[in-house]
């Protein structure tokens, strides 16, 4: 007897949930369902957690307290739908899949990081979700641009990245300021053996001597070696292609060692908030990949508003942060401008509108932006963009490096 | 020269400190736990939040960190692992059971970090002031750590071989069932060992926290060199342990020096293939049957 009252109640409430299924669809739009699939956990958590998260949450915080995104003529809050993609390509593309398939979210944010975004790409431009690829750098980004056009590579290629080095290189050789022994390391892992890749034959194409040039593997705990053999050979210029735990290893090491070349330059998380925390005053003309226009206006109130709105007032990272929160605002406006849910069209507009965001007003060109910042240095306690140098709000670098001091 | 080789002994150290914990848990208490390097940046975080938010001293700290160390390990053992023990027919079914168990504590701790400090990297800086030994140049913190990883070593070296409390260990490790025919209480044994290596591990992550970036995900790598250095030295010999340590950190520093540093792991598994093919139970470790 029990049972079946049991049953009867489970068919009902069975009945009920199919029936609410069946109607949601026709109501009228009441959220704008939004899904990411981040690394929570795994190698690239400790990214994703400075650089992506934080601008995420930001951007749908302020999104909804102004009331939500404006279809039409009204305002509809952004609903979020989130998994951890554990830092696997295959777990990444699986949550994508249910995002699609049973979330049936409306947009799709991108990944952290080359590798993940590279391996969503084809799962997006299948199912006609845009695709903002604010955290990847990779020289196939013209050709997969070509390949899924609803697909936009924010940070460019490596090569953009090392020829602008070595553009400012050359041009500060030209000013008597360095002299052309480069020594150059790299992590053996994705970035490090494109970047290094590059900027090899840039090197010497340029004529720079390239007195040291060693890879090492990821997750090596002692950088010294490295640093004592460069230092030996007394070279002008430091590169190291490094991920942010040898960027701080090799920073350390080098101010231990008392390593000053007159251009000290270091890989990703360079830019983060944790290298001004950690190095303090000595943090003073490092060099390092990305950067910001950190007088601009839009820029400070960026950094304000990321440190009001993150719970332990952490700052953005001073390259892709920004970059990312910037894609976010481009998503918005041309969902706004478009004003319903129209993926495709959505993409069109992002592939020919012009946007106003915090980096400045971004136009894409074959799905790519025109400028990038490549090269940025710590300047009095702020990391300004450095190269291009043609950029607005460029600053001039401080050559040489000053000497490290003693904490 | 001088150079590499004082910077391989103090990398070695660091491998050995890392490794000394795991050596006893694994080699007394017969517990593989996995979830070992989660511990140890548990304890770097300890160490980061002591120093940062309370401007504590990590060396202070040291003597709040060790003792929880202890402390939890010991909950730990008497709590989750006891009830593995006791329903283990064999030393080795244990084995297998605690893979499974620790590995799962791994998520918890991993979660439980996540959750407490997020995603991001963390680094803080401490004496990274440059002395000089023998002419050459290296970091204070590096050295302290190296100082007191040899400390460490030392005084558990002489409590494992000159105490009876120490002989009662090794006899656990050696041959649990007969250990007990000279009443030898193995289960308090192994739960006393098992917190030892709880407080190694602890203040290894002090240690360390002093010069290494590490995140909430950092900890598989220090288990999983800590399970090489444990394997090569010989599961349960603390000197195995510190000479395993020592042979992976020069091996490193040397080649990184004088051949490539792209090498250095290779290097480090080929040491480590190498020393298992000559002495299967490794460098100290003794022949089993």
């Amino acid at each position: 007897m029990v049972s079946s009252v049991t049953r009867l109640a489970a068919g009902l409430v069975a009945i009920a949930g199919v029936a609410s299924f069946s109607v949601g669809p026709a109501l009228a739009q009441t959220s704008v369902k939004i899904g990411y699939a981040l690394s929570r956990t795994g190698p690239n958590a400790g990214g994703a957690a400075v650089t992506t998260l934080p601008n995420y949450e930001m951007w749908v915080k302020e999104v909804n307290a102004a009331g939500g995104l404006k279809i039409g003529d009204k305002r509809v809050p952004i609903e979020i739908v989130q998994y951890d993609d554990r830092s696997s390509a295959e777990e990444a593309a699986k949550a994508l899949d249910r995002l699609i398939t049973q979330d049936k979210v409306d947009f799709i944010l991108p990944p952290w990081g080359t590798g993940l975004n590279l391996a969503v790409g084809p799962i997006l431009n299948k199912a006609g979700y845009p695709h903002l690829a604010a955290t990847a750098v990779t020289d196939r980004a013209p050709e997969l641009a070509k390949r899924w056009p609803n697909s936009f590579w924010l940070l460019g290629t490596s090569a953009g990245a090392a020829n602008t080095l070595v553009e400012l290189l050359v041009k500060l050789r030209g000013e008597g300021k360095i002299g052309d022994t480069v020594a150059m390391v790299s992590v053996a892992d994705g970035f490090g053996i494109d970047l290094s890749g590059a900027a090899r034959p840039a090197l010497a194409k340029a004529n720079f001597k390239l007195a040291y040039d060693k890879t090492y593997p990821v997750g090596t705990q002692d950088l010294s070696p490295l640093v004592n053999e460069a230092k030996a050979l007394n070279p002008d210029v430091f590169i190291a292609f490094s991920y942010p735990p040898d960027t701080l290893g090799l920073t350390e090491q080098a101010r231990i060692a008392g390593f000053n070349p007159k251009i000290f330059y270091t890989g990703v998380g360079t830019a983060f908030p944790l290298f001004k925390g950690k190095f303090g005053a000595n943090a003073e003309g490092v060099m390092g990949i990305g950067g910001w226009n950190g007088d601009s206006p839009a820029i400070k109130d960026y950094l304000a508003r990321h440190k009001a709105a993150s719970a332990n007032g952490a700052e953005p990272d001073r390259w892709a942060s920004s970059v990312t929160y910037a894609s976010l605002q481009m998503l918005q406006q041309a969902i706004e401008r478009v004003g319903k849910i129209d993926r495709a069209a959505v993409i069109k507009d992002l592939q020919t509108g012009t946007f106003d965001t915090v980096i400045g007003k971004v136009k894409f060109e074959n799905n790519l932006p025109t400028k990038y910042w490549w090269v940025g240095q710590w300047q009095g306690g702020e990391f300004y963009g450095v190269g291009p140098a043609t950029n607005e709000g460029a600053r001039t670098p401080i050559i040489p490096k000053p000497a490290w001091k003693a904490q | 020269m001088t150079n590499a080789i004082l910077t391989g002994l103090m990398l070695g150290g660091m491998y050995a400190l890392i490794a000394m914990g795991l050596t006893l848990q694994y080699g007394v208490a017969r517990i593989m736990n996995l979830s070992y390097g989660e511990f140890l940046v548990a304890a770097a975080f300890a160490s980061y939040w002591l120093f940062t938010g309370w401007a504590l001293n990590p060396l202070v700290g040291l003597a709040i960190v060790v003792p929880t160390g202890f402390g939890v390990s010991m909950i730990l053992y008497r709590v989750l692992l006891t009830p593995l023990v006791r329903r283990a027919p064999t030393r080795d079914a244990l084995e297998v059971d605690s893979i499974l168990a620790t590995f799962g504590m791994m998520f918890i701790v991993q979660g439980i970090m996540l959750t407490m400090f997020g995603g991001a990297y963390f680094s803080y800086s401490f004496l990274s002031i440059p002395v000089a030994v023998l002419g050459e140049t290296l970091a204070l913190n590096r050295l302290i750590a190296f100082g007191l990883a040899v400390l460490f070593g030392v005084a558990l070296y002489l409590a494992l071989t000159r105490t009876r409390f120490g002989t009662a260990i090794r006899a656990v490790a050696v041959d649990p069932s007969a250990a007990r025919l000279v009443a030898i209480d193995v289960r308090w044994i192994s739960a006393f060992a098992f917190a030892i290596g709880g407080a190694l591990v602890a203040a290894a992550g002090v240690l360390i926290s002093m010069f290494l970036t590490f995140s909430a995900s950092s900890g598989v790598v220090f288990t999983m060199k800590a399970l090489i250095v444990v394997v090569m030295g010989g599961v349960g010999n603390l000197l195995g342990c510190l000479v395993a340590g020592l042979a992976l950190g020069l091996s490193e520093s040397l080649v990184a020096t004088f051949v490539d540093p792209g090498l250095t792991l290779a290097v480090n598994f080929a040491l480590f293939l190498g020393v298992l093919l000559v002495k299967p139970a490794g460098l100290f470790g003794r022949a089993q049957r």
